[in-house]
């Protein structure tokens, strides 16, 4: 008896696939579109999931293996999807002197979690960052929307906590 | 000195200055029109050279002379432009991209021509949501208006910009680990040679700038060398960008000729150091500088003056300010912390160099400290980096530098705090404690080869 493989279920949209393909032209191989097509299926799903890693390979012409190898160096892409806002609060040198690791242990405090973990209501998801580039703001937060918070203390924090589990805002209202 | 004025800020508080016709009413594209139409590639290398302009990534190396490595044969060329800024405590480069993106374009343009480069990437960290927006809107903008595409002023010069996002590592800002994430792979630096200008991005000949360098080139053209060479300080010219922030009052990105004070920036533009207190040290240009004590707040922050104070150089002159009451162990344990994160652990001198420099910093401020530690720690950090020859890039020296000169300039604090902060419960095992002093951690009548001691008898035999 041949051994029958049953197809697995695309799962990147057409219009997203066609998507990752215009940014070939941009690169002289393919494969320099990892890091994009990661950010592009990230956005769409949140995620990347080991499926879309075998997805975006074939459309790379790379192996699955590469994907995940790439994908793994990076803190940003889970492979399920975390909170419906996901919140970097910094721990680096210009926050962490202004109360950064405090604040940070308050946030995981109040919502009941570790650092890197997701709300039990899924809303929200608190990790550690290093520095973030706004130390402008120390000590400073922020959200995969877009969102810049600080400097905070522990009652702009709470404020901040409240906003995010709003939900996240688009793009254009930054 | 005539006053200073500042160029690379100077649109800053306009808000409107995103838009292509508004930097275009104001003189912009000026210059790179200017080079295009009116100068050779040759001739804006020189002219560069001539300027003395050092990259402001970090290193301070002489831009025009890195372009000028560029082999004479070559057949493409690729632009990398460096925007992951991940030194902990600078936010300039995020300053220029959100709040004058068409400034930062030229100065891509311009460098392109110069060497002749048609592909230029920018490599933003992913954070910069909003800078990359800005900036993905704007090279949209300066394309239609004909400032990229083919053909770029009748000239015969073409240029094509991408944006690139990074995805949240550190090390993707060292060159040619921006090159190995651009190409799609983990961003594990290379061991050079070859350099990017003869092999980079691709197996292309590379040139990787900083963005506040490029954001210079266009006021070079239009002022010239002699304009650019009058502010700073010896083999330290231009304007520069320095951020202040930590314990001070005002948190600000401002930009005055190089060479500055520690002193001036904290006191013109960061509003003196907070709640009253005083400083006790600062870091010059992020945390893998080291520590100017506050005796030394009078150094010119330059290329030059500031190596001589034992800090590993300028830096990315971001400037942080510890107070009084701020411990030198707590500073150690949260630099340390970074590198021992953001080790991209293809060296192992430096993987677990700073994973060990990490844990004995964590175990004396915990309590459980010994004097000869310090000395431990020195002799680690002495033998980890590109400076000894023991790994691939410069991260490891900059995780090896604040441990060095902290026992430097702070070893009377560091032992008086590893005196008084005991606790036995933080203390190494009885095991790690035999072998450090040379005796076996083993039962009586019983061997084992230790490493570093050899055949190890049990304490009794
Ligand atoms: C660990 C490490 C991280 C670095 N990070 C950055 C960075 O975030 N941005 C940057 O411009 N240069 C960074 N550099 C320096 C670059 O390797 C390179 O020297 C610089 O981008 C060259 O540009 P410039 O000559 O215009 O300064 C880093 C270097 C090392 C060793
Ligand atoms: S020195 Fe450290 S960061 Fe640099 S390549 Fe080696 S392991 Fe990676
Ligand atoms: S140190 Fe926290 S954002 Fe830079």
């Amino acid at each position: 008896m041949t051994p029958t493989t049953l197809p697995t279920p695309r799962m990147i949209p057409d219009s997203l696939r066609q998507k990752i393909e215009s940014y070939v032209p941009r690169y002289p191989n393919k494969k320099a579109v990892t890091l994009p097509a990661l950010h592009m299926v990230h956005s769409h799903f949140r995620c990347v999931p080991y499926q879309a890693m075998k997805e975006i390979a074939e459309i790379l012409e790379i192996t699955p293996a590469e994907v995940a190898d790439t994908m793994s160096f990076y803190g940003f892409f889970p492979q399920a999807p975390l909170g419906d806002v996901r919140v970097w609060i910094c721990r680096s040198i210009s926050c962490m002197l202004r109360g950064g690791d405090e604040l940070l242990e308050h946030a995981c405090k109040n919502l009941n979690i570790e650092p890197g973990q997701t709300t039990a209501d899924g809303k929200l998801t608190v990790e550690f960052a290093e520095c973030l580039g706004i130390c402008d703001h120390a000590p400073a937060a922020l959200s995969d929307d877009g969102r810049v918070f600080g400097p905070l203390d522990e009652s702009s924090l709470q404020k901040m906590l409240d906003d995010l589990r709003k939900g996240p805002i688009p793009l254009e209202e930054l | 000195m005539p006053k200073f004025e500042p160029v690379l800020s100077r649109n800053w508080n306009d808000p409107e200055i995103l838009s292509v016709k508004r930097y275009e009413s104001k003189g912009g594209y000026a210059a790179s029109r200017k080079a295009l139409t009116t100068m050779s590639p040759d001739q804006v290398v020189d002219l560069v050279k001539a300027s003395e302009l050092r990259g402001r990534g970090g290193a301070g190396f002489p831009t025009g002379l890195k372009w000028s490595f560029l082999p004479k044969d070559r057949k493409e060329t690729f632009m990398c432009v460096n925007g992951d800024e991940s030194e902990p405590a600078t936010f300039n480069n995020r300053y220029l991209v959100e709040k004058d993106p068409h400034q930062f374009i030229e100065g891509i343009l311009i460098g392109c021509f110069a060497t002749r480069a048609s592909t230029a990437y920018v490599y933003l960290r992913f954070e910069y949501i909003k800078a990359i927006k800005i900036l993905e809107q704007a090279i949209a903008e300066a394309r239609a208006a004909g400032h990229l595409g083919k053909n770029i002023y009748g000239s015969g010069f073409d240029l094509e910009i991408w944006c690139h996002r990074g995805a949240g590592a550190y090390i993707c800002g060292e060159e040619t680990g921006l090159i190995e994430s651009l190409e799609g792979k983990r961003g594990w630096p290379r061991i050079k040679p070859p350099f990017p200008a003869i092999e980079g991005a691709f197996r292309k000949p590379t040139v990787v700038n900083n963005i506040e360098t490029l954001a210079c080139v266009p006021h070079i053209v239009e002022r010239g060398a002699d304009w650019f060479k009058s502010m700073g300080t010896p083999k330290s010219y231009g304007p520069k960008l320095y951020t202040i922030s930590g314990q001070v009052n005002k948190q600000v990105c401002v930009e005055l000729p190089l060479g500055v004070t520690t002193n001036q920036l904290i006191e013109e533009h960061g509003g003196g150091v907070w709640k009253g207190r005083k400083a006790k040290a600062a870091i010059p240009g992020g945390i893998s500088m080291g520590l100017l004590t506050k005796d030394e707040f009078d150094v010119p922050l330059d290329f030059e003056e500031i190596r001589k104070t034992g800090c590993l150089g300028l830096g990315t002159a971001a400037v942080t300010v510890l107070d009084e009451t701020t411990r030198i162990i707590d500073y150690l344990y949260n630099t340390s912390r970074f590198f021992a994160h953001e080790s991209c652990g293809q060296c192992t001198p430096c993987r677990e160099g700073t994973g060990w420099l990490y844990k004995t910093i964590k175990r004396i401020r915990d309590g459980g400290g010994r004097i000869e530690d310090l000395d431990l720690m020195n002799h680690l950090a002495n033998n980890m980096g590109i400076t000894p020859g023991t790994t691939i890039c410069g991260l490891a020296d900059g995780a090896a530098w604040p441990i060095k000169n902290a026992i430097a300039k702070y070893r009377p604090e560091l032992e008086q705090f590893i005196r008084e902060n005991v606790n036995p419960a933080a203390r190494i095992a009885p095991v790690q404690e035999a072998i450090s002093a040379g005796r076996s951690p083993l039962p009586s009548n019983t061997s084992m080869f230790v490493p570093g001691i050899g055949i190890a008898k049990s304490a009794t035999s």
